[in-house]
């Protein structure tokens, strides 16, 4: 009976709650259970708060619309009280004081929050190895990747050690994960979702969004996770509709896009060959299939590592040992002799450059240093501004697209998981996993990815997820969620269990 | 854009990033190749862009000025790594 539990969705979790055939406390501690037996190989959770969690279930209101249900929440997100270290060594130590407004949305809802995720530092990465505290491994194989930046919390959904989790997607870190793990990954319109609480890494790009298993949990998650909220001025006062009411009105007479710039060499031909097989369903589901132009794609990736860098050394200029995190335990001199004449120590600049350097990873150097360098007198226009420019024609093309249709499907990456070490070499060739995913954060507009099949297992490897992303026009999450569940309820990849 | 390229240790500096001579050559290697990279975008005409849009379409999001609740100057110290006096302690930078 627990290990059906376990591997309940939110829906039938609630069914149970509600008819009181299990009980919040019962919950937690199967789910502590499994965390147990199978987050020492996978480490999906950086900290866990076991006790805590059993404390929130003694008081769980069912009653609410997520009442007795944990959910764990990527290490970028301020619970109060809790460790919040983006994975980060400059943040060792902190402990949140106040909470997120996604998470006092939770909160509110009854959800129980249960562990932080790992996750590439400061949201830096498509693989979680950038991690300062180790890396986490992929459900489905303990040798590959499970994405990133969120892989954390993919890879406790992809595992079942989470019924939901919280990430956020600045270039494709929810969406990503999610198909490389196997599960739902959405990332709302900006501005759907508040951010305030989430630790900034590129503010005109960044979304928090739900990792689930199945499509109707996603939908439950917004409808508790939207609107407008005072404390971030960019969250919208667009209507938030209820998301799970139209959930079942199939795709009949809908419009579908293909890009033709989403099928290109270089992508995986068994990701090539279940995305198409995907396209078909949705004919046999009564869907019209567009070929569509989204001309600009080719430049997303180079336009995302110069918007998003920028903002990220803006961002990151906060963390300089004065008022949270890491100081530098080094003393300086208030001055040195220079050819034998004494010159001034400037000791904050010296503990600020110290700190710094020890406190941040490499990737988040180097995409501190690439931001600083785009922005800097000289070089501003060439880089930022002309590349606020082609984002503007990659926003277009959306617009454009949505004129004639009503969603999009793509691959979410042109490849499943690749193995653990593979990438670290190569920071450009970890920049193209996101391929498929950047252009959506770059347009403003959402995106959903799906598992839509596996990898033919080798005798070295075993099968791996495939996930297939269907975006929507600003505040079309209905339309993604609708899209999406018609094709989960005509298939039974959701429904499949990772060797664990 | 520019072909004199990124000067990493200059840029570094800016950014308050102390570098070992290792740092700085791996990443002027690492960040030469992105740049060149990211200079397809000089091919892209972008002479039809009049207006830059937000990433949502947005108009001013105005509230009204109250005071609110916040959190405390305790909560607010409690992170820091040396405080005293309620106030956040740095490295002596006035004469």
């Amino acid at each position: 009976m627990m290990m059906k539990l376990i591997h309940s969705s939110i829906t039938e979790l609630r069914k149970q709650l509600v008819t009181k055939e299990i009980t919040p406390l019962e919950v937690v501690d199967a789910l502590v259970a499994r965390i147990e037996a199978v987050d020492p190989q996978v480490k999906a959770y950086l900290h866990l708060d076991a006790d805590a969690a059993r404390e929130a279930a003694k008081n769980a209101d069912i009653s609410k619309p997520l009442g007795g249900v944990p959910i764990a929440i990527k290490d970028v997100l301020n619970v109060k009280g809790d460790p919040c270290t983006c994975a980060s060594r400059i943040l060792k130590g902190y402990i949140a004081p106040y909470d997120a407004t996604a998470i006092t949305k939770l909160r509110d809802a009854g959800a129980i929050l249960l562990g932080r995720t790992n996750m590439d530092e400061f949201a830096m990465g498509s693989s979680t190895e950038n991690s300062s505290w180790g890396s986490t491994r992929n459900p489905w194989s303990l040798e590959h990747i499970p994405g990133g930046s969120s892989g954390g919390s993919a890879a406790a959904v992809g595992a079942h050690t989470a019924f939901a989790a919280l990430g956020s997607d600045t270039g494709g870190s929810i969406r990503q994960p999610a198909a490389l793990c196997g599960c739902v990954g959405l990332k709302p319109t900006y501005g759907r979702v508040s951010r305030y609480g989430l630790v900034a890494f590129a503010s005109s790009l960044d979304q928090i969004g739900p990792f689930t298993k199945t499509v109707s949990d996603a939908a439950l998650l917004m409808n508790v996770l939207s609107g407008h909220d005072s404390l971030d001025n960019t969250s919208s006062r667009e209507t938030v509709p209820d998301y799970t009411a139209r959930l079942d009105c199939g795709v009949k007479g809908m419009r579908l896009g293909v890009p033709k710039e989403y099928f290109i060499e270089g992508i995986d031909p068994q990701v090539n060959a279940a995305v198409k097989a995907a396209i078909e369903k949705y004919k046999e589901l009564g869907a019209e299939i567009v070929e569509i132009s989204l001309p600009h794609t080719e430049h997303a990736v180079a336009v995302y590592y110069i918007i998003a860098t920028a903002e990220a050394s803006a961002n990151l200029a906060r963390f300089d040992g004065v008022r949270y995190g890491h100081r530098t335990a080094k003393e300086f001199p208030a001055s040195i002799l220079v050819n034998g004449e004494k010159e001034k120590v400037n000791q904050v600049l010296e503990m600020y450059r110290h700190t710094r350097a020890e406190g941040f990873g490499p990737e988040v150097k180097r995409r501190i240093i690439l931001g600083t360098y785009v922005l800097s007198s000289g070089y501003a226009d060439a880089y930022y501004k002309h590349a606020q420019k082609v984002q503007e024609l990659i926003r277009q093309d959306f617009t454009k697209a949505f004129q004639k249709v009503d969603a999009i499907l793509t691959p979410t990456s042109p490849t499943a998981a690749f193995k653990a070490g593979e990438r670290t070499a190569s920071p450009l060739q970890m920049y193209l996993a996101d391929i498929f995913t950047i252009a959506v954060n770059l347009a403003g507009v959402c995106g959903i990815s799906l598992p839509c099949g596996f990898t033919e297992p080798t005798a070295d490897v075993p099968k791996l997820p495939i996930g297939l992303q269907i975006i929507g026009p600003n505040w079309g999450e209905e339309t993604i969620l609708r899209v999406a569940r018609a094709y989960e309820q005509s298939t039974t990849w959701h429904t499949e269990l990772p060797p664990l | 854009m520019s072909s004199q390229g990124i000067d990493v240790k200059y840029v570094a500096d800016l950014a308050r990033l102390q570098l070992s001579d290792e740092e700085i050559a791996t990443f002027q290697k690492q960040l030469t190749d992105i740049l060149g990279y990211v200079a397809q975008l000089q091919q892209v005409d972008v002479s039809s862009v009049e207006a830059i849009t937000a990433s949502a379409p947005t108009s001013n999001n105005l509230r009204s000025d109250d005071l609110k609740p916040s959190i405390s100057a305790e909560a607010a110290l409690a992170n820091s790594p040396s405080q005293s006096d309620n106030l956040f302690i740095v490295p002596r930078m006035v004469e």
